[in-house]
């Protein structure tokens, strides 16, 4: 019967996708940097991942979540077509730049201090796509290199020069705020 | 190695994700290099840091609810008030769907409202003479099955006479355009009308009471059906009604 074809498909996408919902919240909230930009772009990453769900051949979950996550936020992006960030404005150059050159002032010597969530929340809000979407994705998503290469459609070598460039970004602009502090 | 591989390769390090050979290889670097070996110190300093702190956001209740709503079965089944009221169809494969617990049906307030008016509207049409019941037994076995293929599956029929609560018959009622089963009670001169509508949500309802146009309303769902039992008999004595009812389905559903 179609009717309880349907609801037990329902039922499998919701054991199967309902419990990665704080995963791709907190990967909506990274992306779009709006609180009710993500709640819109999550509800339509779920009604596409059910369309999709016949499909699906798993076994991860999370990183096909977070590639249709993407898609729907990319076009967020075009529509607001590139909001400034405050480290980096333009990946292309970013991705070519030296990745050391910013942490060259006596690296030995400091020692990050302890910041409080909403102020490391905007550390990595100020980076600059592909660094913050790739950071987010390992740091706090905890996908391993091939998962995230999987989830936006990069080769492994790309992820890993993306997030040492994203961590060498963060510690920079994370040091530059204490430097400002003393 | 240069330190171009190795600033890149660092971060590979610090994640487990490199072999062994090429973990021995960047440690060989750092080992010999002090810039790389300060750049991973901090590295991995700024990790452990980050690994302390939540960094996560919870999704909004609401966005969860949403999401619930949105899902196709709940589509199909609007939480509203065209499928408030489906009838009957416990054992069937609408039952399956009720007890898998898929569907949340979330009414809201002006529809329960609406309902509970249509609810005593018809309790005030039964009241008129010859329109009580349509089938008049004090004797659940002939009630019971008197509703059978009038809708998909017969509501429960429940004598509670030894409880004070007199079974006189059934009827056939119309509710929000849909047909719905009506079993009627009298509490001595009081007649309780007691409304069951089959819903998709299984979760279990506390009781409460409500009055419009001077009748008592005690509405509560159980068992993935909506109850409704209204009467002029005073709010406690309902109560009482409803507790009897639901102890004894307790004890048929045991037993
Ligand atoms: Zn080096």
């Amino acid at each position: 019967m179609p009717v309880n074809d349907d609801l037990q498909k329902a039922q499998r996408f919701r054991e199967a996708a309902l419990p990665y919902l704080d995963d791709v919240y907190t990967l909506a909230r990274y992306l779009l940097r709006d609180a009710s930009d993500a709640e819109d772009a999550v509800q339509e990453c779920y009604l596409r991942a059910l369309k999709h769900f016949d499909s699906y051949r798993g076994p991860a979950m999370k990183p096909w979540l977070f590639a249709i996550l993407r898609n729907v936020c990319n076009a967020e992006y075009a529509r607001r077509a590139h909001r400034p960030s405050a480290i980096e404005d333009t990946p292309g150059a970013a991705e070519q730049t030296p990745i050391w050159q910013e942490s060259e002032a006596s690296p030995e010597t400091e020692v990050l201090r302890s910041r409080d969530a909403g102020a490391i929340r905007k550390l990595i809000d100020a980076l600059a796509e592909p660094f913050r979407e790739t950071f987010v994705l390992r740091e706090i998503n905890n996908l391993s290199y091939r998962e995230i290469a999987e989830a936006v459609g990069a080769p492994v070598g790309t992820v890993m020069s993306r997030l040492a460039r994203a961590r060498a970004m963060l510690r920079a602009a994370w040091t530059a705020e204490e430097e400002q502090a003393k | 190695m240069t330190c171009d591989e190795a600033r890149i390769l660092l971060h590979a390090l610090l994640d487990n994700e490199l072999d062994a050979g090429h973990a021995r290889d960047v440690e060989a670097h750092i080992a010999s290099c002090p810039d790389c070996a300060a750049e991973f110190a901090a590295q991995r300093e700024m990790q452990r840091v980050l690994a302390d702190t939540n960094l996560r956001y919870t999704a909004p209740a609401s966005l969860r609810a949403r999401i619930e709503a949105s899902l196709p079965q709940a589509q199909r089944q609007q939480p509203s008030r065209r499928s408030v009221l489906r009838g009957f169809a416990m054992g069937s494969a609408v039952s399956a769907l009720a007890a898998s617990g898929v569907v949340a049906l979330v009414l809201r307030q002006d529809d329960q409202q609406r309902i509970l008016s249509e609810v005593v509207s018809a309790h005030l049409r039964s009241l008129q003479a010859g329109h009580l019941t349509d089938v008049v037994s004090t004797d659940q076995h002939t009630v019971k099955p008197w509703f059978n293929g009038k809708l998909d599956v017969a509501p429960p029929v429940i004598d509670l006479t030894a409880q004070g609560f007199t079974l006189v018959g059934g009827r056939l009622d119309y509710i929000d355009a849909r047909a719905i089963g009506a079993v009627v009670y009298k509490r001595r001169q009081h007649v309780v009308n007691l409304f069951v509508s089959q819903t998709s949500n299984t979760e279990y309802r506390t009781p409460k009471t409500e009055t419009m146009q001077g009748f008592n309303c005690r509405r509560w769902s159980n068992r993935g059906l909506n109850f409704w039992a209204v009467s002029d008999i005073g709010a406690d004595e309902l109560a009482e009604f409803v507790d009897k009812f639901e102890a004894a389905m307790k004890a048929n559903v045991e037993g």
